[in-house]
């Protein structure tokens, strides 16, 4: 399972990567290989917005589960990944590169404290198993 | 051979039904008229055809054995079929005066009062379309029952892990807040959980007993006592009602509200989906609630005159849940079935479907992983896996029993167990048949060791193989001639 | 009945399983509560049940007896007979939800073959495997649009035209977080569609008319769909299928969501049920619309093959966060309406359409003829018409009734202001001689 090092993660399987004060969001390695095939992505939160952390801003669909994705971080949407709804398949064979779904601008970084670090978020699997 | 789409078989010309000429002088036209209808045009051979190939592709209860865990495949009785057809049930009219529809409203007079009685209620309503729908319809009369105290902080619905998907679903249609209760390990609701939730927020609780483990719940009285002291109410999954027909009355364990699947329990066939029935039975303090119409005795009868039957509101209603008076088609089935019953007949019905699942239970043990090794009710759960043979799941097993001409149990539900195979075999299977069940079970354990790959390719002798399901959700294609979005 | 066991089977079953009688499978159902006596009748022979059960019958007044005005929602029609037939064959009878493809593609392809009929009728994108019936079709348009729009949008305009069991039905399924305006007493139903578009604001989900409406009249929506898309909101438009052999589509009025009551295509009147509900959406809401639907794709030897797709949307996957908890569809039903189509086509279906639409004009040129009564509405009207009669419509029809014939639906009882109103429905099974009793009696009750 890659869970790279540079990442923060959520115990509901986002990432967020860190760069000054922008973070990008997708789902992790783990978490689009239990979805398996995923064929669907809905991005619903659109740039210029604001959002608390929490709040929904993905739903993805697999033949046989669905999961909504969160945002990590509260802040204003910067950018929307708009070619991952016609490559869905990006979110299982690219999970930390192509397949990020939103940039968002990090209102408050101490929420940042709260997330998993790699090496957390891999004693957090490792538990669930 | 693939079988053509209709719209591939059409040939322009062919006509196969006609209507006589119009009788009466002809009016214009309107002018929403439409263009083009271009509906397929085939002879009568060419649609009989089509439809009996197609049939041919079923597996069917007709056929054999359909052992899918809660869903009570039983035999559908072919007197049902020719009862609901007579002309003086299928011919009427739901809006014709009550004087000259006596007979309809009578049989659904007795389908309540009897359903009250297996059930143990007070009232019930025959509206409910299906399964899905008899739960809404009792999660909203839980609901308004709260509201009508003006107990308006009672939004906490509790549904313990092992319930079917659509409990949960309800409750948030019924815009309830929904909470998961845990099971303890010898699969009955786990007394603890539940009681560190009861609080004044405490709606109720849907309680499916047997469980969709197949057993029966040890604590169900307690757990019925403790929401009631709460101010809950109990709501009843009447889906495993089959194990409990003459056995025991689930209103008087203290359930207030449960409805019934006349599809699975009282014989009417799934017809490859539907149409259902899902009748909704409720206590005493809740019969006001029932949503209308339901039908009552509106002029009392004497020596010389039969009583009149009509169709009544409850008074505080939660309103109407669905056109007319419900799946009327499915009462007919099953008021029959029931006819021909009795009350011993009935408790017959729930002794063998009881019997058949613990006969299986106990001959598959040892060669399958069983969970929870108790004594079961109408059916029980196994898993498809073994730490020996490790690339085999559940739906390799399920597959491969569609190369024994046999349809597979339910699969991965439900979800507390691993690799899940539910099995219900239901009272209308003979020992022969089950005994050949058996067989082919322990046949497909041993080959899931020897030969994994046989497994892992199965189906083999089914019309169509193993589908890919993905393309099918990503290239959509939904209907003959229109393509996905993207192309 | 239908236990096969012998005493020897059930014996050797127990033994098995280690118990000596079939009371002791029972040992977790509390002991005080075991084995009830249940007061129900005694069981019955096939026999002995199938006279019980055709007296019961005979003791209803149906269309064998009675000439059939009624209609208001479900309406008698002939029914081919290739239709019962087909329904009746134990393969697609005794199936379950088509669950595993492998040996459910009768199923899934008539199912697809369904979809694909009424997306050419309802001139829309995609159908969905069939709803419950009209009306809970319609309670489904209404969630789907609220979910649409996440919640976001709260108002639903109804028009008081459609019909009041579908009307009743939403108000059951939405109890307070929709505001439903336009249905109550606020529009005069004699009004047309575009007294709805003033309710339409930018709060508005959805906007709900019927095609013909439950008065009969039929309009052209293009307007209301314009103002509706204006606003941001969806128009949902709830049809008598058998009435778009002959009329254009809503897909050409810009509808989003087309629902309907199916049982005019071939299913039996039945006191009100089994039905089916049709619905149909343009593609881009498929994932947002509830219900079975079934797609094509390939198998592993690379045949042609069907099975039940976008499964992630619904109730057994989402659980608490699906928008609806439907699980079933009406399978058997929509399977005789797939036969129905087929077996009337592109000519049989126009051409059934046209008689009712000749034979009811007919009717109703001679009933508003007659002194006393007269037609309500001017505008053009399907097979269904309102007459205002001069006595209360429960009188005119027990007059009917003694002549043989079942009389149209008392308006009174859902709207006050039409009482003495009368919706008459003609279908193509109403012969010129039926007619004409039908107006000879009217014209009694004139005269008296």
């Amino acid at each position: 399972m890659n869970i790279p090092a540079d990442l923060k993660y959520t115990e509901n399987d986002e990432w967020i990567r860190v760069d000054g004060n922008t973070g990008t969001v997708g789902i992790s390695d783990y978490a689009q290989d239990q979805l398996s095939d995923i064929v669907f992505v809905e991005i619903i939160v659109a740039e210029g917005e604001t959002h608390k952390k929490g709040e929904s801003c993905a739903t993805l669909e697999s033949v046989k589960a669905a999961a909504d994705i969160y945002l990590p971080v509260s802040g204003k949407i910067l950018a929307v990944n708009e070619s991952l709804p016609d490559k869905p398949e990006l979110v299982n064979s690219d999970p930390y590169g192509e397949a990020w779904m939103v940039k968002i601008e990090i209102e408050d970084a101490s929420e940042l404290d709260g997330l998993l670090d790699a090496a957390g978020y891999q004693e957090f699997l490792a538990k669930k198993a | 051979m693939t079988e053509p789409l209709l719209c591939d078989l059409s040939a322009p010309g062919r006509v196969a039904m006609r209507f006589p000429e119009p009788d009466v002088p002809l009016a214009e036209l309107p002018s929403l008229l439409r263009e083009d209808l271009p509906l397929p045009e085939l002879s009568e051979v060419d649609v009989v055809r089509h439809f009996t190939r197609l049939s041919k592709l079923n597996y069917s209860i007709d056929q054999g054995m359909y052992p899918l865990g809660s869903c009570t495949m039983k035999y559908n009785p072919k007197i049902n079929e020719a009862m609901a057809r007579l002309p003086g049930f299928a011919l009427t009219h739901p809006l014709q005066p009550i004087e000259t529809v006596q007979g309809n409203l009578l049989l659904m007079y007795e389908l309540q009062e009897w359903l009250a009685e297996i059930g143990g209620f007070a009232g019930v309503t025959l509206q409910p379309a299906a399964g899905a729908q008899g739960e809404l319809t009792g999660v909203l009369i839980i609901r308004v029952y709260h509201d009508a105290r003006q107990d308006f902080k009672r939004t906490k619905i509790l549904i313990p892990d092992s319930a079917h998907g659509t409990n949960p679903a309800t409750s948030a249609m019924s815009g309830m807040q929904v909470v998961e209760l845990k099971s303890d390990e010898r699969g009955n609701v786990n007394l603890e959980a539940l009681k560190s939730h009861c609080d004044e927020t405490l709606a109720g609780l849907m309680l499916t007993n047997p469980n969709t483990l197949g057993l029966f719940d040890e604590n169900v009285i307690e757990v019925c006592r403790l929401v009631h002291e709460t101010g809950g109410l109990i709501y009843g999954d009447g889906a495993n009602m089959n194990a409990l027909l003459g056995v025991v009355r689930p209103g008087e364990l203290g359930i207030d509200v449960m409805h019934y699947n006349l599809h699975k329990t009282f014989s009417t066939p799934h017809g490859g989906g539907g149409p259902g029935s899902g009748p909704v039975g409720v206590a005493a303090h809740l019969v006001d609630f029932l949503p209308y119409p339901v039908v009552d005795i509106i002029e009392e009868g004497d020596e010389e005159l039969p009583p009149l039957f009509g169709l009544v509101r409850p008074k505080q209603s939660i309103g109407r849940v669905k056109s007319f008076h419900g799946q009327f088609g499915m009462m007919v089935r099953a008021y029959t079935y029931l006819r021909m019953h009795g009350p011993e007949g009935l408790r017959m019905i729930a002794e063998h479907a009881v019997l058949n699942a613990n006969y299986l239970m106990h001959l598959l043990k040892g060669h399958y992983h069983l969970p929870y090794d108790r004594i079961c009710m109408h059916e029980f759960v196994v898993e498809g896996q073994w730490d020996d043979a490790p690339d085999i799941h559940a739906l390799d097993i399920s597959k491969r029993m569609m190369d024994y001409n046999l349809h597979p149990p339910t699969n991965y539900f439900p979800l507390i167990v691993h690799e899940a195979l539910m099995i219900e075999p239901t009272e209308t299977e003979s020992k022969q048949t089950l005994d050949r069940f058996v067989e082919v079970m322990l046949e497909i354990a041993r080959e899931a060791h020897e030969t994994p790959e046989v497994l892992k390719s199965a189906p083999h002798i089914t019309p169509v193989g193993r589908l890919d399901e993905v393309k099918a959700a990503k290239e959509l294609v939904l209907c003959c001639g229109v393509g996905s979005p993207s192309d | 009945m239908f236990v096969p066991h012998t005493q020897k089977d059930r014996e050797a079953m127990l033994r098995t399983i280690g118990v000596s009688s079939l009371e002791q499978l029972f040992q977790d159902v509390p002991a005080a509560y075991r084995f009830p006596d249940l007061n129900l009748p005694p069981a019955m022979t096939e026999m002995e049940v199938q006279q019980e059960l055709r007296s019961i019958a005979a003791s209803n007044e149906s269309m064998e007896d009675l000439v059939c005005f009624l209609g208001a929602g479900a309406y008698h029609h002939y029914i081919p007979s290739v239709v019962d037939a087909i329904i009746q064959r134990g393969e697609f009878l005794t199936a379950y939800t088509p669950y595993q493809p492998e040996v459910s593609q009768g199923t899934l392809q008539a199912i697809f073959d369904y979809q694909s009929l009424i997306a050419t009728l309802t001139g829309m994108e995609v159908s969905n495997a069939s709803h419950y019936d009209g009306s809970t079709a319609v309670a489904e348009a209404v969630s789907m649009a609220h979910a649409n729009f996440r919640g976001k949008r709260s108002r639903i305009v109804v028009s008081p035209a459609l019909h009041p069991h579908y009307r009743q039905n939403v108000r059951t399924f939405n109890r307070s977080e929709l505001e439903i305006v336009g249905d109550a007493d606020t529009i005069d139903p004699a009004q047309g569609p575009e007294a709805l578009e003033d309710l339409i604001d930018q709060n508005t989900a959805l906007v709900i008319v019927q095609y013909p409406d439950f008065f009969g009249r039929i309009y052209d929506y293009t307007q209301l769909a314009e103002k509706a898309h204006a606003a941001g909101a969806l128009l949902a438009v709830a049809v008598n299928p058998l009435a778009l052999g002959l009329l254009t589509p809503p897909g050409q009025f810009g509808a989003d969501i087309v629902t309907g009551e199916g049982q005019p295509l071939g299913i039996p009147l039945s006191f009100g049920g089994p039905y089916l509900g049709i619905f149909a959406t343009r593609l881009e809401y498929v994932r947002k619309m509830a219900g079975r639907l079934v797609g094509e794709t390939v198998d592993n030897r690379g045949q042609r093959a069907y099975v039940l797709t976008l499964t992630a949307r619904e109730q057994h996957i989402r659980r608490e966060k699906a928008t609806s908890n439907i699980c079933t569809n009406q399978a058997l039903i929509a399977l005789a309406a797939t036969v129905y189509l087929s077996m009337l086509g592109k000519h049989g279906l126009r051409q059934v359409s046209e008689l009712c639409y000749h034979k009811a004009h007919y009717a109703a040129r001679s009933i508003g003829a007659l002194s006393g009564f007269s037609l309500w509405s001017a505008q053009p009207y399907f097979n269904e018409f309102v007459v205002r009669c001069p006595v209360p419509v429960e009188e005119i029809n027990m007059r009917l009734l003694d002549e043989g014939i079942l009389g149209g639906y008392d308006l009174g009882n859902d709207y006050p202001e039409l009482a003495n109103h009368m919706l008459i429905a003609v279908t193509e099974m109403n012969s010129r001689d039926d007619i004409d009793l039908l107006v000879d009696v009217l014209a009694e009750v004139s005269n008296d």
